[in-house]
């Protein structure tokens, strides 16, 4: 099979030895991804002396200080805890008002059903630059102007929508006969779904968390919009740090190596379904 | 699948659409009132008719915003899309180094997008960025927040970075589904590579690459953060695409009207591509079952 992708033997040169194109190609590839985030993990542990005044490939005077900044200067690490809250107050929220959605969508007909699911969809879609300022005026006008719920809720937004995408893409796989055999057992639809369906669709509920956290966790403009203080998030912390007179680099730089791990920490369990994730379950 | 008629379905989706009507329905509904309406400040609002999308209509800003960005989605539609379908039919199908592959491909993704920015802002800067100082070690005269064509550059590469992968993914999803027996009567009947590609592979993934393509322009339709980050918008308005333009507009200078008319004919855009969206998704949800 590999040699059916490689390139035809008539176009290769004689004479050069066999290589694996697709291999290069890969390799060409992946290292053009990993460059800039090598570039940024290698500046957090540069003193800002070095990251000004000489230019290496990896830190000659390896130094934790910036990481120490950061867990210490409650600047910085309110950021990530006020983000953390409301990211997961926002997942929580989105798969409780999600669940029950999608299994209605996967399984029944009803009246206004493909408009509705459509509706959502455009939701998803909705450029979040249309919704900042009526949501700073709606989230100040009933008093939750910078609050972690303001942003949670305002992320629902399009993490639900996602949410009942994802889920109804994975609850569609699941035989109808398990519903109807356990309501013939006896299981009324509360204990049905609890005990039997969700751990069925498992990997949906674990996947569309995935995909909840991360996109309430990338988002910036409105998290910035509907926060000023008490619930500022990481990313408004960077980006308010930047344009100030003598960026500090380096501490910048292990800020932002610290918001891509929570990601890259649980992106291999998720690895097969990542791309059904971002096809919003229909792949 | 042969789903029953069941209107008592509707309270099992009335939280979801309660909860959405109360982050969207309101919120555009204010964009709708204040696109009607004018104001001489102390919130005393009066009817000013449709004269905000007169205005909007004839905006020689709006226009240019939107040249801008189109001419952006077009450029990195047209490079990602061919880009992963190549890498997608690179990767190795299965495996370990499989799963290295997507693990790895799909680090960008992650990323929060502010982020992506700052790893650019610093990866293109001459003094302290890697890529900056190689080209100007080479001796290229590259800066981008001076120079118009090299901040557009850099931001397409920034995309192409972010977002490749994404195509490559759904690509490759379709690429696994082709029974291998496709490629062994290929093999008979000597198809060359690329037959093999036109013939075998392209009609297999036509579902999910329409996907990509839709989701990618919607995503690159509504881009604000990372460009914000890199160049602010600039140098000058280069790269002011749309919705950096209606965030300057409604949240810098505070134009209620015109911004809220800006919002309705954007969301009209969006609203017509969600609905292509739709009927390409259900069309497949169709094909499967």
């Amino acid at each position: 099979m590999a040699d059916m992708t490689a390139t035809p033997a008539s176009s290769r040169p004689r004479g050069l030895p066999r290589v694996n194109s697709r291999l290069v190609v890969m390799i060409l590839y992946l290292v053009f991804l990993m460059l800039p985030i090598y570039w940024l993990v290698n500046m957090s542990f540069k003193t800002n002396t070095e990251i000004l005044n000489t230019f290496s490939l990896w830190p000659r005077d390896l130094t934790f200080a910036n990481y120490v900044t950061i867990l210490t200067d409650p600047a910085w690490y309110t950021g990530y805890i006020n983000s953390i809250i409301y990211v997961t107050m926002n997942t929580v929220i989105s798969l409780a008002v999600a669940l029950p959605a999608a299994y209605a969508f996967s399984r029944y007909h009803f009246v206004g059903d493909k408009h509705l699911f459509f509706w959502l969809l455009t939701n998803r879609m909705a450029p979040p630059a249309v919704f900042a300022l009526p949501f700073f005026q709606l989230y100040s006008s009933v008093g939750l102007f910078d609050t972690h719920i303001a942003v949670a809720l305002a992320h629902t937004l399009f993490n639900v929508p996602l949410a009942v995408w994802i889920l109804e893409g994975f609850m569609r796989g699941v035989p109808k006969e398990i519903d109807e055999t356990a309501y013939i057992d006896g299981y009324g639809f509360g204990r049905f779904f609890v005990k039997i369906f969700m751990p069925l669709i498992a990997s949906g509920i674990g996947v569309a968390a995935f995909f909840c956290f991360m996109f309430s966790w990338v988002e910036l403009l409105l998290s910035r919009t509907l926060t000023s203080v008490d619930a500022k998030p990481i990313a408004a912390t960077m980006t308010r740090t930047v344009g100030a007179s003598g960026v500090d680099w380096g501490v910048l730089a292990a800020a932002g190596v610290l918001t891509i791990l929570p990601g890259a920490l649980v992106i291999y369990f998720v690895r097969n379904f990542i791309a059904k994730g971002f096809a919003l379950g229909r792949v | 699948m042969n789903k029953t008629v069941n209107q008592k379905a509707w309270f099992l989706v009335l939280p979801v659409l309660v909860l959405v009507a109360f982050s969207a329905v309101i919120p555009l509904m204010t964009v709708v009132n204040y696109s009607v309406q004018d104001t001489f400040g102390q919130n005393e609002f009066f009817w000013s008719g449709l004269i905000w999308f007169e205005d909007m209509l004839a905006s020689e800003r709006m226009w240019d915003a939107l040249g801008r960005q189109l001419m952006f989605s077009g450029i990195i539609l047209a490079i990602q899309v061919p880009l992963g379908i190549f890498v997608a039919l690179n990767m190795p199908k299965s495996g370990v180094w499989s799963s290295v592959c997507l693990v790895l491909m799909s680090l960008p993704l992650l990323i929060p997008w502010n982020v992506v920015g700052t790893i650019w802002q610093i990866f293109g800067r001459v003094d302290i960025g890697l890529l900056g100082y190689t080209l100007d070690a080479i001796g290229i005269n590259y800066n981008y927040t001076q120079d118009t064509l090299d901040a557009w550059v850099t931001l397409i590469v920034m995309d192409v970075w972010h977002w490749t992968s994404l195509v490559a993914l759904l690509a490759f999803a379709g690429l696994k589904s082709i029974p291998d027996a496709y490629y062994q009567a290929a093999k008979i009947d000597q198809a060359s590579r690329w037959k093999v590609f036109r013939y075998i592979e392209l009609p297999k993934m036509t579902g999910v690459l329409t996907i990509a393509i839709l989701l990618r322009f919607m995503d690159s339709f509504k881009i604000y953060t990372e460009p914000f980050v890199v160049t602010g918008g600039g140098p000058g308005n280069a790269t002011t695409l749309l919705s950096i333009d209606l965030v300057k507009m409604a949240l810098g200078q505070f134009d209620l009207g015109p911004a809220a008319a800006f919002s309705i004919m954007y969301f009209l855009v969006i609203l017509l591509v969600s609905w292509v969206f739709y009927t390409v998704m259900t069309n497949l949800d169709k094909q499967e079952g």
